[in-house]
């Protein structure tokens, strides 16, 4: 319970007294660099496979003769709409972005920058932290979006070029049944997720202390934390909104 | 000035800092000496604002740090100079860019302006060849030197070292303690500087305070340590057989 507090508490320093605002949209353009574009190529890799893996065995288990073999495209749609890129990316980005954030933050705490920022009379916390969780809940969405069509784009890949599905069958089922709203959905996860994974991961880093293998430590908790987090948050979110 | 009173800290029920009281004097440099464990650093950071002393106050020309409004508080910071023991460069920016810094987030100046004290900060330490240089590629001495340049970038009125000589060779040692000397009384700077070096005491100490397990057992300047009857103090100077056959 008092990590909890000391968390909340640390959200509560980076809306302290900060600095002045073109320092703020430097920072911020740098962390949406370092988070956001640096991310695009796991993100790109990550979704196509999982696009293609997803509509090679959803085709596999769909063997009735009375479902027509393009509810293959929507089950494919709306696996990644609903889960597997705003959650999976997530979970990826969670893994590449947390790490990165906590073992930062946590090196800089040891080698003693952010005692130099703080000393400097700098709020190292809202300096620091602010731009990087901003930077993830711009970014992440963009990403799950992203995401999303490079999944559908595999899935229609592996199905023509396999031969699983035709593209005539594909692109009608695609555009079967949809939701608009599941849009949306898709775009809130991310957003959420993004401040999570930004958040736990700078509050491991910044309160490292002792060495590397604390940092290494910080490193791992940050993504096991935001892992946990991601899941809750997903299923709070599922019953929230759906 | 800087005046430290009654300081006292204590982790964990362990007592590190037991009553220091102190004053240290402007362009002097002061230096804090004593063995590994003593609350030398400690001190240092109850002084910078980096650790809250459990009991007591430091007074920086009279101003309390630690009982001031927030604004105060902010103006001493910002007339405070603080080199790390690693130097505390940030890795991601180059040489320049770390001795900029404090400009850029503190001040309203003109990129040209900037330049021109950046550039000026860096030929004080001898390093206007190195600008453009990434803290990972050059050496632990020259790392201190950015450090120094950085801390005094803003003009400080006090300024702090901790171990500067710490990881460096003999030479680079004196020479970093030299530039440390000339800039405290070039710029009337108060300096507190937290060693063990044998060498900067006798060199640039001309008040030294020495620390044995949290306490402050010595004070007066490097003409006088010599001559101590301190015991502890007379074990932390004469701490090798050679000198021990020397004193004798």
């Amino acid at each position: 319970m008092s990590v909890i507090g000391k968390y909340f508490i640390f959200l509560g320093t980076l809306f302290g007294k900060g600095e002045k605002l073109s320092v703020y949209w430097r920072r911020l353009m740098e962390e949406c660099v370092g988070i956001g574009v640096s991310s695009i190529f796991i993100v790109a890799i990550v979704s196509t496979f999982i696009g293609a893996v997803s509509c090679i065995q959803t085709a596999y288990n769909l063997v009735s003769p009375i479902i027509p073999i393009s509810t293959v495209a929507l089950i494919v749609r709306d696996m990644e709409i609903l889960e597997l890129a705003p959650t999976i990316t997530c979970i990826v980005l969670a893994g590449k972005v947390g790490s990165n954030i906590a073992s930062e933050l946590g090196t800089m705490r040891i080698t003693e920058q952010i005692d130099a920022l703080e000393v400097m009379g700098i709020n190292s916390s809202s300096y620091l932290v602010l731009p990087k969780i901003i930077a993830a809940m711009i970014t992440f969405p963009m990403l799950v979006i992203f995401s999303a069509f490079l999944g559908i784009l595999g899935g229609y890949l592996a199905g023509t070029l396999t031969g699983v599905i035709t593209e005539r069958d594909f692109l009608y089922g695609i555009r079967d049944s949809f939701v608009p709203y599941n849009i949306f959905f898709m775009c809130v996860k991310p957003f959420v997720f993004g401040f999570l994974i930004a958040s736990i991961s700078s509050f491991k880093g910044f309160f490292t202390s002792g060495g590397a293998l604390e940092v290494g430590k910080a490193s791992t908790d940050a993504v096991t934390n935001s892992c946990i987090s991601i899941l809750i948050a997903d299923y709070l979110l599922a019953q929230l909104l759906l | 000035m800087i005046e430290v009173n009654n300081i006292s800290k204590a982790f964990n029920g362990k007592e590190v800092l037991k009553g220091i009281t102190s004053s240290f004097q402007k362009g002097e440099t002061n230096l804090i000496i004593g063995g590994s464990g003593t609350g030398k650093s400690v001190l240092l950071k109850c002084m910078i604002g980096l650790v809250k002393p459990d009991q007591g106050n430091v007074l920086y020309n009279g101003r309390d740090f630690y009982n001031c409004d927030k604004e105060t508080q902010q103006s001493i910071r910002r007339e405070m100079g603080v080199l790390f023991q690693g130097g505390a460069l940030f890795d991601s920016k180059t040489v320049e860019e770390n001795v900029r810094f404090p400009l850029d987030m503190l001040t309203d100046q003109s990129i040209q302006e900037k330049q021109e004290r950046v550039a000026f900060c860096l030929q004080r330490v001898g390093l206007e060849a190195a600008a453009k240089r990434m803290p990972s590629e050059i050496s632990g001495g020259m790392k201190k030197r950015v450090g120094i340049a950085r801390a005094i970038v803003m003009n400080p009125m006090y300024l702090f070292c901790d171990e500067p000589n710490s990881g460096l060779d003999p030479l680079t040692s004196v020479k970093i303690d030299e530039l440390i000397k000339e800039i405290t009384e070039e710029y009337q700077i108060t300096t507190i500087i937290i060693t063990h070096d044998m060498n900067s005491v006798m060199e640039i100490g001309q008040n030294i305070m020495f620390l044995y397990q949290g306490s402050k057992l010595w004070e007066g300047t490097n003409s006088n340590i010599i001559s101590t009857d301190v015991p502890e103090l007379k074990e932390f100077l004469f701490s090798n057989k050679l000198l021990r056959e020397m004193e004798r």
